[in-house]
Parts: C-alpha cells; structure tokens; sequence
C-alpha cells in the first residue's frame, strides 16, 4: 500500500463500519435466562460446560466456514480431518506413556503440545493433498462438489480404518487435566478450562489475522468479492490453499480437543460431528467467522442447559435452535455480503 | 406398445439393452437361476433399492437437488408398514393402512421441506436436509414405544407371505412354491410397474421442465415456469416413491429399525449407485443398484482372496480385508464423477456415437 492511502485524515473520513450487536447479545441473555431455571452452582458448572463445549465446536468449524466463504466450497472430507487429528493425538501420545501418567502439569503439557502440533501439521498436510486431488478438478461446480466431498469422505474413512482399526480406541486425558476444580460450590471440570483458554486463543488468533494482516485483508476482500482481488493481480487459488491448509490443521487440532472430551475415537468421530458444525455455519452466516464462534457458543449452551433441564428435548435443541435463529436472520446471525 | 411402454425412453445403445435385458431377466426369474437365501435375497434388495435410486434419481439426476433426506422417506415407508402390521396385526387391511400413513407423512413433510429451503442455494438445501435427517433419526430411536428403538421392530405380515404359506405340495421346476416365492414376485411385480411409472414422469412435459430447470433454472422461470413449485412437486414425488421403497423393504425382511432403512450409510450408497449408473437416466439406477449390490455382497469373497494373496504385504493387507468394500466403490465414485459423470449408462450411451 502507497504511503499516500495512509496518512490519518484520509483513514478519519473514512465511514466505520457499525458493529452489530444484537447476536453478542445473544450469549449473555441466554445465560441469564438458564439462570433462574437451576441453582447457581449447577448454573456455573453448566455455563462452563457449555463454553467449553462450544469452544471445541468452534474449532472444528471455523476452518469449514472460512474454506466456503472463500471458496463456496464445501467440504464433507472435514470430518475426517478430525478423525485424523484424534488418530495422531492417539499415537503421539502412546509414545510417552510416562509423560502423561505423571501427575506434573509441565510434563503433562510437554506431552501434549508436540501431539496437538503433529495432529494440526499433518492434518494440514493432508488436507493440502485432499484439496489438489479431491476438490481442485470440481471449483464451481456445486453439486460434483457435494458428491466428491462424500466420496472422499467415504474414501478417506475406510483408510483410517485401514491404518487404525474401525475398534473404539481410547485417548484418555493427561493425568494433570483430570478432576475438578471447586469453586465455592461449583464444580469446573479442568480440561474444560483449558478448552476455553484454547478456544479463546484460536479465536483471537483468527480475528488478529483477519483484522489486522494484509493476508486477513485478502481473504476478507475475497469472501465479499472473488473476482475484483483475483482483477486487482491476487492469486487467491494460492490464498485459497493456505486458508484450506489452516482450516483443515484446525480440524485436527478440534479433533485432539474433541477426541479427549469423548476420550474415545473411532472413524466415525468426526462424520458423527459434521452436521452439528453445519448448523453451526448456518447459524452463523456461512462464510462468517465471528457469527460461527457465536454460533458455536450458542449450541454448546443450549446443548447444555436442555440436557440438564429435559434431557428429551436436548437431542433436538440444536435444531430447534437453527430454526429460531434463521427465522430471526433467515441468512444467519452475520450474513456475509456477496456482491 | 413396447416403446410405448417405455415412454418411448429407449435405452439407446445396444450393449445397454443387452445388459438391461439381462437384469431384468435376472431378476425375473431369480428364484429359478439363483437357488439359495442369499441369493434370493439380494435380488429383493436389488429391486427395492432400484426404486429407492430412481427416485432419488428424479430429484438428484433430473431436476439437480441434492437431498440427504431421502433415507428419511424410506425409512417413514419402512416404519408405516411395520408400525402398522405390529398394532393392527398381519392383515392386507394393515399394510394398506400403513402404506396410506406413511405417505400422507412423507407428502406434508416433503412439501414443508421443498416450499420453506428449495428457495436457497444448493448447498444449504443439502445441508437443511442433512439435518432434518439426522433429527428424524434421533427421533425414531427416541420412540422406543412407537418404533421399537433402537432394537427396531419384528412383525408378522400377512400369510400368503409367510414363508410357511404353501400353495402347492409339489415344487415347480425344482423350486417350492412358498410365501416366500409370492413375496419376491410382489417386489418384483411393484418394482417394475413403479420404475414404469417413473420413466412415464421423467419422460412427460413435467419431466422436460425439471430438465429444464436443472440446466438453467433462471432461463426456466424467464420461460414462465415457477420453479419453486416445479422443484417441489419434483421433491414429493421422489419422497413418494421412495415411501413406497421402505415399505417393500419392511414387507419383505418382516423387519425394521433404524440401521436398515435409515442410517446414513444408507444414504451414501443411494448417492453411489445414483452416481455410478449414471445420473438423469432412470435405467442408470438399475444398472447401480445391480451394480453396487452385487460388489457389496459378493466383492468381500473376491477381497477375501486378494487379501490371502497378498498376505505378506503389511498395508496392502489391510486394504483388501474384506470389510474394505466400502474403500473400493468410495475410489470407483470418485473416479467416475471425475472421468465419466454420466456414469455407466451415459458412457455406453456415447460409445455408439
């Protein structure tokens, strides 16, 4: 950029863009609504629960969602991506048995940080060549899209079961991240602290590099308008695979937080998952990242405060919740502006 | 009367009539080619299913939606007739009771679905429809006093189709004339005329307007055509159709539950057969089905053997285990959306010129 764009009376007159507010609001008032329905404590156990559990949620989807903003693809081979992610965390970890036995948090995280890393490079990797051979012969071809996706998938599932085994493996939890943490009479799980901490880093993360990058700017530009970045001499298929890269490494990373929340992992694990994260997308506004973090938080919420209120009604909240969402915003909580 | 019959939707290549004749006739006279349970049985699958992937067909290769409620619709036909043979007992009345419920159920849900989410973009639709799916599912296993949960349901059907129902002591051409004979023949006879049926649809003005609608649905509307309508009466035909799928099925394994006729898997295999037949041709879906049903049940012997060739190579091994069936159709999926997207009908369509 021309330092002449910069200069700060031009960048004063520019118009600001109005934060909408009413979905951040969303979160809050849902939490004090639960709030008279339980007793404080239960209240503070679930809220972090549901946080939690939405923090991991919005792991695994904000990469689907950035992959079909951009690109308008979607992609069902996501799911194993976070199977894949499990898998590794798996066998990483059952290399160093002692490191994870130990009941000393430095060790427990030593062990846990290489595995979180291999799990996010490989899936990366992976997802680098499931887009080259997979979905780069279908762009723009919505319905081959779908279908490729599925095949891959399909495809794809029988290898991990080929290398893993289809049994139910184990992934139990580091022995520092189990148990609770007592607060007052409320009860917070740790690994679910760490859940948030993660979640929160990942988003900040995302937003820090959207916001305040020239690559963040690119990929903003082009989830509005594709073809004005590609006449303005942007390779976005470039941008493209390294936003693909990023969004299938969270996969993985969604899949090790995922895995160790269920501390069992089949093949199955993430196509058992997928359609909780499209609704979540949806929710969202399909494309954007702020309304799938909120999105997210929302299911994991409403997930958690109807399985304690009527555990009946809990197996369907997620869609009843898309319903009530989408008939208030038909195109989801932040729509994204196509031109 | 023979292209009449047809809808004057002719097969157009002489290895595909060749091969279609051989099918049906395959099928027409299984119970005497093809002795054995097993044998008889993955015919009857290979009937219903030639419904259920027509019908799929109509909404996925003629007007271009892509739904993943399908097994939904096949599973309300597959629990109306089990539900209702389980209370009211195994008589005609009952099935015919079941069959009317579950259609009455599949035609709201159908025209719900297509009017509130067939106005959007594909992929949403797809997506909508995945998740009704999957809500649909959790709900059947969640009524366990209704649908038998889980477990799923046993039942008894009406007599002439019991395979203890006998109509003559003496077999004929070495085959005994049981209920289970009349049960295949009730498949196969239902089968042909609802396939007759669905080339009558896709062939009509009805038909050329979802075609129309598929290649260019703006240009379709420009010509005056409310799309939306078209696009639902398109969705609720296949969810009708693939109704009636569901309650062949239930009649003829005289059970239901959630695994058989609704699981996702279910789902992907439709998609495959659809896909490897031959999309917007209905005589792709038999070649599919036959195709995908024949490999399901009987490539495991040939991965059995490819798997003891290979028994010294550790990785090769594993991918010809026999449970990897799966793992070679998914690659012949791929490949043939890729390398011939009309499928197999299409392709032996082109051969000729």
């Amino acid at each position: 950029m021309s330092a002449s764009t910069s200069t700060a009376p031009a960048l004063d007159a520019l118009p600001t863009v109005r934060l909408d507010r009413a979905p951040l609001l969303l979160i809050p008032a849902l939490a004090l609504a639960a709030l008279p329905l339980t007793s404080l404590s239960t209240w503070v156990t679930l809220t972090f629960a549901g946080l939690a559990m939405g923090m991991i949620i919005f792991i695994m989807a904000s990469g689907l969602t950035l992959v079909f903003g951009l690109m308008d693809v979607f992609n069902f081979g996501h799911g194993v991506f976070i199977s894949l992610g499990a898998f590794l965390a798996i066998t990483v970890l059952a290399t160093m048995p002692t490191w994870t036995a130990s009941d000393r948090l430095l060790l427990n995280l030593s062990a846990l940080v290489p595995a979180l890393a291999v799990a996010m490079l490989v899936t990366g990797v992976v997802g680098l060549g499931f887009e080259r051979v997979i979905i780069r012969p279908v762009y723009g071809h919505p319905l081959k899209q779908i279908m490729i996706t599925m095949g891959g998938m399909t495809v794809a599932e029988e290898l991990l079961k080929a290398v893993w085994g289809p049994q139910a493996i184990p992934l139990p939890l580091p022995a520092a991240f189990r148990g609770s943490l007592v607060l007052g009479d409320a009860a917070v799980e740790k690994y679910r602290l760490i859940a948030v901490v993660i979640g929160l880093l990942v988003f900040g993360a995302i937003y820090w590099v959207l916001s305040r990058t020239k690559v963040g700017l690119l990929i903003r530009a082009g989830v509005q308008d594709r073809e004005m970045v590609e006449s303005l001499g942007y390779r976005i298929r470039r941008l493209f695979v390294g936003v693909f890269f990023a969004g299938s490494a969270l996969a993985g990373l969604g899949g090790v937080m995922w895995g160790l929340y269920q501390q069992t992992v089949t093949t199955g694990l993430g196509s058992g998952i997928i359609v909780l994260l499209f609704i979540v997308i949806i929710i969202g506004g399909l494309g954007s990242v702020g309304g799938c973090f909120i999105g997210a938080l929302l299911v994991g919420l409403v997930g958690n405060y109807a399985g304690f209120l009527a555990p009946k009604v809990a197996l369907f909240s997620d869609i009843l919740l898309m319903v009530v969402i989408l008939s208030w915003r038909p195109q989801g909580l932040y729509p994204v502006v196509k031109r | 009367m023979r292209i009449q019959l047809l809808s004057g939707d002719l097969p157009r290549s002489r290895v595909l009539t060749v091969l279609l004749i051989a099918i049906v006739a395959g099928l027409a006279f299984a119970p005497f080619l093809f002795p054995g349970a097993k044998a008889l049985n993955v015919a009857a699958k290979i009937c219903i299913f030639i419904v259920l992937v027509a019908s799929f067909d109509l909404l996925l290769g003629y007007t271009g939606i892509v739904s993943f409620a399908h097994t939904m619709f096949f599973g309300i036909g597959a629990y109306g007739v089990a539900i209702a043979l389980t209370t009211l007992g195994p008589t005609w009345p009952a099935v015919a009771a079941g069959i009317a419920g579950a259609l009455a159920l599949a035609l709201v849900l159908s025209t719900l679905i297509g009017l509130f989410s067939l106005r959007v973009k594909a992929i949403f639709y797809a997506m909508i429809t995945l998740a009704v799916a999957t809500a649909f599912q959790t709900l059947a296993s969640q009524m366990s006093d209704f649908t038998g949960g889980e477990d799923g349901l046993s039942f008894k059907v009406p007599e002439w189709l019991t395979p203890g129902f006998s109509l003559s002591d003496t077999p004929f051409l070495g085959v005994a004339l049981n209920g289970k004979l009349i049960s295949y023949y009730l498949v196969f006879a239902v089968t042909v005329a609802l396939f007759l049926i669905m080339l009558r649809i896709v062939n009509s003005p009805f038909g050329r307007v979802l075609q129309a609608i598929r290649e260019n649905p703006f240009r379709a509307e420009a010509l005056g055509y409310r799309t939306v309508v078209y696009r639902t009466c398109s969705n609720v035909l296949s969810a009708g159709f693939a109704t009636l799928a569901g309650a062949l099925l239930a009649l003829w394994l005289r059970y239901n539950g959630p695994d058989t006729s609704l699981s996702f898997q279910i789902m992907i295999s439709i998609l495959l057969m659809v896909v490897i037949g031959g999309m917007g041709t209905l005589y792709g879906a038999v070649v599919g089905a036959t195709l995908f049903l024949i490999v399901e049940n009987y490539l495991q012997d040939l991965l059995k053997l490819a798997n003891s060739a290979a028994s010294g190579v550790p990785v090769l091994r594993d991918l010809f285990l026999p449970d990897r069936w799966m793992l070679w159709l998914g690659l012949l999926f791929v490949l043939s959306v890729y390398r011939f997207p009309s499928g197999i009908v299409g392709k032996l369509r082109a051969r000729r010129g």
